[in-house]
């Protein structure tokens, strides 16, 4: 019979298939969805549970108190702050790149994008590192810096460029294969019918890269908010000046001020569940992730 | 044969010129200070931090538990996988993107929230007192924190590889009166064998640099719970620049090796698609 099934129709008809046991089939299905739902119940809904119930523990009125502490405001600040420089420069970059290598074809585009992807592998350790390293007192610029008054460990500038080494794959590595299964008919249409390069990107490439683009940035956005590693390495942990959320969280939960710290932990699993709803209604309308 | 291939569209030289300006400024020289700041020391030096018993027992823990976090997901992520590509059951769309969580929370937040449901008054922790099983502050914490967040790796590896594994050669060979057994073990497996093995390789490489998430439930005891990359943060903090340059250069090529071993990987699952397709 030359049926052709949408996807996912064929899910509960297995047991009417000949050769079928059907009560071993039964138990099978019972058995690998139970497992599922326990594994990830253990593992990842009883804690995203916990952030709420330990933030609300002591009822409404001191959850939302601890959001009036001007350091964990300080905190909020600074997240967003890192989060609107780092996002739009890795953006840029990302587009860039990914015209770059999905519209040409050059020697070495394999190596390029293998780099482009370095920082995924790196652990978010040594990404905070390479700037002390650079940069830090005892760095290979740390004293010229110290000379010209320029502080760039424990202040802003470094944790933004360490937000931004870790997020840095993140745009483009969803625009370069998009671009490149795209193919570039309608953009060599856009030239050969005289239009100039710039109106050509924004007129034919962005709105064909749109999904693609936004899926990117808001995952780049999460990672950014939600670094830890690479941030604590170069922050100096000064409060009120460069703790950003997920170090403020470090801070309150190691003086035990746990209604604090799951407040704090609150904003940011809330901030994953919106980023969540995103990517899957970017999904919807047919983007697939490669 | 040119550098690159003639082409109608203009901007290659600005967009090729700013990538890769942007790529060595963030990415490329950072890494190059710190090789070089290893490279800097003496080899005798660098190989006393590096051998270290202080730093042996940490990659130990390290490499141990995100060997264990990797097995147990390519385990579990298989089982995950398999029930959201072959049933239909009320909720499964929500549990298809809840997922994903693990990229999208930061860290801290894990590491936290992990900590408190099993700590020994936590949601979970308290029903494994009684039974002697410690997990935060242990090893299994490490190993729990690690296999959360290297998770949707594995699950994300191998949904695919199900959604392609041809149902039409499962009935036939079961219409050949093959036991379901024997389809799972020549023809699901086969065909999923390249995806679970990336997906095998991308959870340890993720578990092997995770820091935030383990920090809160490690215990942090040097040679016990103390993980590599929170040795590099403590001869940072005790500013060893040199020590901690030496332990990152060997977690680099770790990385890289494991990087190599993906690409490999992948193109030989590509290979087998390619065969299996004609």
């Amino acid at each position: 019979m030359a049926v052709v099934l949408p996807h996912g129709a064929f899910a509960d008809d297995a047991a009417t298939r000949p050769g079928q046991h059907t009560w071993v089939h039964a138990i099978v299905r019972w058995l690998c969805i139970t497992v599922s739902l326990t594994f990830l119940a253990a593992v990842l809904l009883a804690p995203l549970a916990t952030v709420f119930a330990m933030a609300l523990a002591q009822g409404l009125a001191p959850y939302l108190e601890s959001f009036a502490d001007p350091d964990t405001l300080a905190a909020i600040r600074l997240t967003l702050t890192t989060a609107l420089v780092v996002v739009p420069l890795n953006t840029v970059f990302g587009l860039a790149a990914a015209w770059a290598i999905g519209k040409f074809e050059f020697r070495g585009k394999s190596m390029l994008i293998t780099l482009i992807d370095l920082p995924l592998a790196i652990s978010p350790v040594i990404s905070g590192m390479v700037f002390v390293l650079l940069f830090g007192l005892h760095g290979w610029f740390g004293v010229w810096l110290q000379e010209h008054d320029i502080s760039i460990v424990f202040a802003l500038p470094g944790i933004i460029l360490a937000t931004m080494f870790v997020t840095f794959p993140y745009v483009a590595r969803e625009l370069i294969p998009l671009m490149q299964q795209l193919g570039n008919d309608e953009e060599e249409a856009a030239i050969t019918l005289g239009a100039g390069g710039w109106m050509t990107f924004f007129r034919v490439t962005l709105p064909k890269v749109r999904w693609g683009l936004v899926y990117g940035m808001v995952l780049c956005n999460a990672r950014a908010m939600g670094e830890f590693g690479a941030v604590s390495v170069v922050s100096g942990h000064i409060r009120g000046l460069t703790n950003t959320m997920p170090l403020h969280i470090e801070i309150l939960y190691n003086q035990y001020n746990f209604v604090g710290a799951f407040a704090v932990a609150s904003l940011l699993t809330l901030l994953a569940v919106l980023t969540l709803v995103v990517k899957t209604l970017v999904e919807r309308t047919g983007y697939r992730r490669r | 044969m040119s550098f690159r291939k003639a082409s109608v569209l203009p901007g290659f030289g600005l967009t090729f010129g700013f990538t890769t300006f942007f790529l060595s400024a963030i990415v490329l020289l950072p890494l190059a200070a710190l090789v070089a700041s290893a490279g800097s020391m003496h080899w005798s030096d660098f190989v006393r931090v590096v051998s270290s018993p202080r730093a042996l027992g940490s990659y130990r823990l390290s490499f141990g538990a995100s060997l264990l976090a990797a097995t147990i997901n390519v385990i579990f992520g298989f089982i995950i996988a398999w029930t959201l590509v072959r049933y239909e059951f009320p909720g499964r769309k929500i549990i298809d993107a809840l997922i994903d969580m693990p990229f999208a929370l930061p860290t801290a937040v894990s590491g936290i929230a992990l900590t408190t449901v099993f700590s020994q008054n936590g949601w979970i922790g308290r029903f494994l007192e009684p039974l002697g099983v410690k997990v935060a502050y242990t090893w299994i914490g490490v190993t729990l924190a690690l296999t959360l967040i290297s998770m949707p790796f594995a699950v994300r590896a191998v949904q695919p590889a199900l959604q392609e594994v041809q149902r039409d050669l499962e009935e036939a060979a079961e219409t050949l009166g093959a036991r379901r057994v024997y389809v799972l073990w020549r023809i699901i497996l086969p065909t999923v064998l390249p995806a679970l093995l990336t997906g095998f390789t991308l959870a340890f490489a993720r578990a092997v640099g995770e820091y935030g998430s383990v920090i809160f439930i490690a215990g942090n005891l040097p040679m016990k719970t103390e993980i590599t990359p929170l040795l590099i943060v403590i001869h940072l903090e005790e500013f060893d620049y040199q020590g901690a340059a030496a332990l990152g250069v060997v977690m680099l090529a770790i990385s890289f090796v494991i990087l190599l071993a993906i690409n490999l990987l992948q193109a030989w699952g590509r290979r087998r698609h390619v065969q299996a397709a004609h």
